[in-house]
């Protein structure tokens, strides 16, 4: 059986208590890389970063993406979407065709 | 390039050159058509994973920002108290999907306890709080679906880029080789049945005299 673990600051992360879902707050001053790693070693399937936080530990973040669990994914924070979260989607597509056919279509129309 | 070098111009060498090159054609293809079918399915899913993102992101915006108005107008210390123990516990089950030879996560939600969903009593919290969490939970599967695709779309990536340079080492390095290899060999042999012939003539010219 997996769990679900949100990462963020704390104000996000509050919301998601109110869910049930474990919450791992990140303050000014912990480390987000180590706590990650932490969180990833229980058995999370599914682990909510906020983008501000996701920032900081993008490394870490993309050693996860070739494996099939856990599934780290960014949200936005309570002061909105700053566009990450697409620009790793984004990076998928680039890195499976080579070039970046579906978001400069968008781009062009627009 | 051939390495002629070392090569032994036999025709048992060609032989196995020869195959070599079929099995190598062969997989080339299959490769190819694996890529192309991954590609495909690849397409779909992030025009799917795009279009959820979106929606999720907007809706998951709008959840926060209610609960902010509820944390607004409430003491910081009755949130804690009302959230420190979820009315709720959520688990999810994961099995495996396979999308040609990719093994990728389905994630399905397990929620225990259909209660209204609320870990406490309506007299101190605000009604906004009420609202802010069932927001929450109603963009909760949702986040869970994005979370299934957008790690399918990873995998499938992944698994794109390596079957591109599969196809790229069998299409422009191993092939041509093996080609190569077998015009060589082929040649040797022909130059080889010259020789002979060239010297039986010789032979015969020898004893004729």
């Amino acid at each position: 059986m997996y769990k679900i673990g949100v990462m963020g600051d704390t104000d996000t992360v509050l919301a998601f208590k109110a869910l049930g879902i474990d919450t791992f707050p990140v303050k000014e001053d912990d480390d987000p890389d180590r706590m990650l790693m932490d969180i990833v070693k229980k058995d999370y399937a599914v682990i909510f970063v906020t983008e501000n936080i996701a920032e900081r530990i993008d490394d870490t973040i993309k050693e996860f993406s070739a494996k099939p669990l856990p599934s780290i994914i960014l949200i936005p924070n309570n002061q909105g979407s700053r566009g990450i979260g697409i620009t790793s989607l984004k990076y998928s597509v680039e890195k499976a065709i080579g070039t970046d056919i579906i978001f400069r279509k968008e781009g062009e129309t627009s | 390039m051939p390495q002629q070098g070392s090569l032994r111009a036999t025709r048992m060498e060609l032989m196995q050159f020869k195959a070599r090159l079929k099995t190598a054609t062969r997989g080339h293809k299959l490769l190819k058509d694996k890529q192309d079918g991954l590609i495909r399915s690849f397409l779909d899913l992030v025009k799917k994973n795009r279009e959820l993102r979106e929606e999720v992101e907007t809706e998951l915006v709008k959840a926060l920002k209610n609960f902010l108005m509820a944390r607004a107008v409430m003491s910081p210390e009755v949130i804690e108290e009302s959230l420190i123990y979820p009315a709720r516990s959520i688990d999810i089950k994961v099995t495996t999907r396979n999308i040609m030879s990719v093994n990728v996560p389905k994630i399905t939600l397990k929620e225990e306890e259909k209660s209204n969903g609320l870990s406490y009593g309506l007299a101190t919290t605000s009604a906004e709080l009420d609202d802010a969490i069932k927001v929450m939970g109603e963009v909760l599967p949702k986040l869970l679906e994005l979370a299934e695709i957008e790690k399918t779309c990873q995998l499938l990536a992944d698994e794109i880029e390596k079957t591109r340079r599969r196809v790229n080492a069998l299409e422009y390095v191993m092939i041509p080789q093996l080609k190569g290899n077998i015009r060589f060999i082929n040649m040797k042999l022909e130059e080889n049945e010259r020789a002979n012939t060239a010297r039986l003539m010789k032979v015969k010219e020898i004893i004729a005299k």
